[in-house]
């Protein structure tokens, strides 16, 4: 029998390298995307668990919405990061401040 | 007992994958390991019997996800030592960081709340079908969310060929805005000329 506590535990867990890797990497734009789809992932898990020991399945029709969104959102940034480095050479996040924000 | 050792068993390789994402040098194997951390995800969604989205995150994640992740690591020809400069520099702050969430978040989870006697899993009969039921649901209450799901994947999908798409060098095919911007003058030319004699 698992409880709800250690697959919350689990997704916060998760959360926090997902978290600490977008800390560490900064340069790397595609290992921040990496990181935020492993982000996503502990949401996902959070309401699976929810879903699951509250006996209601709304739940996992969010992580299906969820998940829909999340692919698009990856496709899209791929696509963006593949012209960045057509057009600049480089994914190194600090050297794209050609906008001064 | 055989739940929690799977469980166990799937959450620590889960943790492993997770923390060898964010640390390996080459993009390449973050994304593998990434694809050993859906894997083992699944197999916990499995554990918590949300059957049809496990199979779905094997299927769209692993199967479409990764394999697009991978395609541009290993198009893109990125210098690794460029981006890893700063690496080590960043590492206490973010680990600091991810520490004091974990331990604020594991205070609040493990602090009784979440052990109620309401959140205990229903049994479930045994013709009882993950598949069936969110079916039902998304077909009836979320018909809308789930149409306008589907023109999400269009536009996302309309958004990355545009973004990518490269017209051949030699393309001889003409340009639409010219011809739509053609007036009649640039085309007809009215020639004034008298009548000729009939022979």
């Amino acid at each position: 029998m698992i409880a709800l506590q250690q697959v919350l535990v689990l997704g916060a867990i998760l959360f926090c390298i997902s978290v600490a890797g977008i800390f560490i990497n900064r340069k790397n734009v595609l290992i921040l995307l990496m990181c935020i789809e492993l982000m996503l992932l502990s949401v996902n898990l959070n309401f699976i668990a929810f879903s699951h020991f509250l006996g209601n399945i709304h739940g996992q029709v969010f992580v299906f919405f969820i998940l829909t969104v999340a692919a698009a959102e990856s496709a899209i940034g791929l696509a963006i990061l593949v012209v960045l480095f057509r057009n600049r050479g480089t994914i190194n996040v600090t050297e794209l401040d050609s906008m001064k924000g | 007992m055989i739940e929690q050792t799977l469980f166990y068993i799937a959450a620590a390789v889960l943790v492993f994958a997770a923390s060898a994402v964010i640390t390996v040098r080459n993009p390449v194997v973050a994304a593998l390991t990434l694809v050993l951390c859906f894997f083992c995800n699944a197999a916990i969604w499995l554990l918590l019997e949300a059957e049809f989205l496990a199979i779905v995150l094997v299927l769209v994640y692993v199967g479409a996800v990764m394999v697009l992740f991978l395609f541009v690591v290993m198009m893109l020809d990125i210098n690794i030592a460029e981006l890893r400069k700063g690496f080590s520099g960043f590492l206490p702050i973010g680990v600091t960081v991810a520490l004091i969430m974990v331990i604020s978040m594991v205070l609040v989870l493990a602090s009784g709340y979440f052990a109620g006697p309401e959140y205990v899993p229903l049994k479930h009969a045994a013709e009882y079908s993950n598949t069936r039921e969110l079916g039902l649901l998304l077909y009836s209450e979320y018909l809308y969310p789930f149409e306008i799901a589907g023109a999400i994947l269009l536009v996302a999908i309309v958004a990355a060929i545009a973004l990518t798409h490269r017209r051949a060098k030699n393309n001889k095919s003409p340009a639409p805005g010219t011809q739509v911007a053609v007036k009649r003058e640039d085309r007809i030319r009215l020639v004034k000329m008298k009548t000729e004699q009939q022979s």
